[in-house]
């Protein structure tokens, strides 16, 4: 079982690596990857860095390049593939049909991995992908139980690789607008949710306010903890006569440790740490203790086991708050 | 111009739901949508009853789509989009890449649904050469963002074989979960609903602390929480957009429509929108200076 951490920059790069990742996913600095953030991600001499770095370890390096290419600048996609692949980087992670057409056909030997952007559920749509831009691995969605990765992984030949930690995506990826419903801007076409160029902070009485384009998303009393606004995560009245509470979601964060011995057992073949935004220190702790678990866990190990990891993931979790989200039914 | 009925959205009973359609066949619309496109538990209507209700649509003259589901998770939903997609009558609208998978196998034309992702002129091609023949672009996308792709398309030699349409009126699609919203504002699990969508025929609104409203809870489906009004922007569609979709709202849909094809203009109320199709945020109508100044309460 691969383990897949996320790196913003060579610094997480490192750290990733040096801490126990199979396998690191980075993006290009520009809009063609899904966390396209100010002061994050790799121009073309980094990635050769970053490149070398890995192999020389023995390490891979996935390139992320999965938001949707604007049909005007279509081509800066296809440069960000060329670029790609100039560097024998070890996988692709694509979500557009038409930058996976190019990558299958331009470069055959180039493995491909759908990304979770595409929204691929399910064996037909999975099928599709495969069978016509031949990819090698899917990146499933945030919005399966366990018993449906179960069932998926019985019916298809695909590898899969499924979220471990992290931010917790409770919309089915790539079918979300609720960010350029609010903001104009959005994952699918600029690689940003609830953008930080949106947000606003003010405090007064005591209170603290977060608003995402001017719009409250949630106001906080001075012993709670206020979380990153973005509108899945805020405190709202339905039909408006209730109590505002988190309609969609509270803001937690996903943990998926205590089904590391059921993913064993179903033969997921990556575990993906989410977070390439997050700092070299958050990478280096939660690789660490993937890595550990990982080497210490198997299919007939018991929850309780899990303990002492959980334990430190707790701490570096958003709101140190975390939940099986979907992968556990009752979540849904 | 073409006009259409969208698939309806929420949750109805299924005496509503005829009464609809009986009245869309008396309608303006050309061309009408059925099926359920968001949750699988909904099933006041089965297959045979969206067939015989196509049946009498076409009978009156129109063009009748399947819409089939966006979100699909479990081997038993694929394999009801995979029946939709071999009745082997009427055109299908593909909501799910798994519907396109089954059409192009099938080589039977279909319609792209506004949930696939499509955002560009090479996309169109690849789904050109699969079948597809209609193209009903995702919500979020602008005049000037379709205007680029269309231009593209045309240098491409593929501007004139495939129809465009627009989601013109209606609560917008925006976002798809795992979770049904619905039943956690009932505090109840997704497995145990009960089906409450159905005690909802317009969702349930969310509004911020500030009583603004944010969004629409259907289900699994979240909601623009303004309906997304383009009928003062009809002139605009004209040379980009072949067929305007209607969405159906439990009230008032086929006044609507009347408005819409007689281009009658009017002012947008204060819960309605059009900022999409002008770039700007989806809440936003054009002219606002700012989303606050919109606070209802």
């Amino acid at each position: 079982m691969e383990l897949l951490c996320p790196a913003g920059n060579l610094s997480s790069f490192k750290m990733a690596i040096d801490n126990g990742a199979d396998a690191v996913y980075v993006g290009l600095k520009n809009d063609t990857n899904a966390r396209h953030f100010a002061g994050l991600n790799f121009t073309e001499e980094r990635l050769e860095e970053a490149v070398s770095y890995a192999h020389d370890r023995s390490k891979k390096i996935h390139i992320a390049i999965n938001t949707y290419a604007h049909a005007e600048q279509w081509d800066k996609w296809k440069f960000a593939v060329d670029a790609a692949a100039a560097l024998n980087i070890d996988a692709l992670i694509v979500a557009d049909m038409s930058v996976l057409s190019y990558a299958a056909e331009r470069y055959p030997d180039l493995e491909l991995h759908l990304s979770v952007q595409a929204s691929a559920t399910n064996a037909g749509a999975i099928e599709y992908y495969q069978e016509c831009f031949n990819v090698k691995r899917i990146v499933l969605p945030r919005v399966l139980s366990i018993h449906q990765v179960k069932q998926l992984a019985r019916c298809t030949n695909i590898e899969l690789e499924v979220f471990a930690f992290g931010s917790l995506c409770i919309m089915a990826e790539g079918r979300c607008h609720l960010s350029s419903y609010l903001t104009g801007e959005s994952p699918n076409m600029n690689g940003v949710c609830s953008p930080a160029s949106h947000v606003q902070w003010q405090e007064s009485d005591g209170r603290l306010t977060s608003r995402l384009n001017n719009v409250l998303i949630d106001s906080y009393q001075p012993h709670e903890q206020a979380g990153y606004p973005t509108l899945c995560k805020g405190r709202f009245q339905v039909d408006s006569n209730t109590k505002a509470f988190h309609a969609l979601e509270e803001p937690t964060s996903l943990n998926t440790l205590s089904l590391l011995p059921e993913l064993f057992k179903i033969g997921v073949n990556a575990l993906k740490i989410e977070g390439r935004q997050r700092s070299s220190a958050y990478v280096k702790q939660v690789t660490r203790v993937w890595r550990d678990a990982i080497d210490h866990c198997s299919s007939s190990m018991h929850v309780n086991d899990l303990h002492d990891w959980e334990k430190r993931l707790e701490s570096l979790s958003e709101g140190s708050c975390t939940t099986l989200g979907a992968y556990h039914k009752s979540w849904q | 111009m073409q006009y259409s009925l969208g698939p309806i959205l929420y949750f109805w009973p299924k005496a509503q739901v005829e009464q609809f359609y009986d009245k869309a066949a008396q309608s303006e619309a050309q061309i009408i949508y059925l099926g359920e496109t968001v949750c699988s538990k909904r099933r006041q209507l089965k297959m045979v009853d969206y067939i015989a209700i196509a049946k009498a649509l076409a009978d009156k003259g129109k063009e009748v789509i399947l819409s089939t589901m966006t979100l699909l998770e479990a081997p038993s939903e694929l394999a009801q989009v995979r029946k939709y997609c071999e009745n082997g009558e009427f055109l299908v609208e593909a909501n799910d890449m798994a519907a396109v998978n089954y059409l192009r196998k099938l080589k039977v034309p279909f319609v792209a649904g506004p949930a696939l992702n499509i955002y560009n002129h090479k996309t169109l091609d690849i789904l050109l050469k699969q079948g597809m023949k209609r193209w009903c672009m995702p919500v979020e996308l602008s005049k000037d963002k379709l205007s680029e792709i269309l231009s593209k398309c045309d240098a491409i030699g593929i501007k004139d074989r495939f129809e465009v349409e627009v989601f013109s009126y209606g609560h917008l699609p925006l976002a798809y979960s795992a979770r049904c919203f619905t039943a956690r504002s009932e505090n109840r699990a997704k497995d145990d609903c009960e089906l409450c969508c159905l005690n909802y025929p317009r969702g349930r609104v969310a509004s911020s602390q500030e009583g603004q409203t944010l969004f629409v809870l259907n289900g699994i489906q979240t909601m623009s929480g303004y309906r997304y009004n383009l009928i003062n922007d009809l002139k605009t569609m004209e040379g980009l957009v072949d067929i305007v979709r209607i969405s159906p709202e439990a009230t008032s849909t086929f006044e609507v429509l009347t408005n819409f094809v007689h281009a009658n203009l009017i002012s947008l109320s204060a819960d309605e929108t059009n900022g999409y199709w002008h770039q700007i945020a989806g809440l936003t109508p054009l002219g606002a200076n700012q989303t606050h100044s919109r606070v209802m309460s």
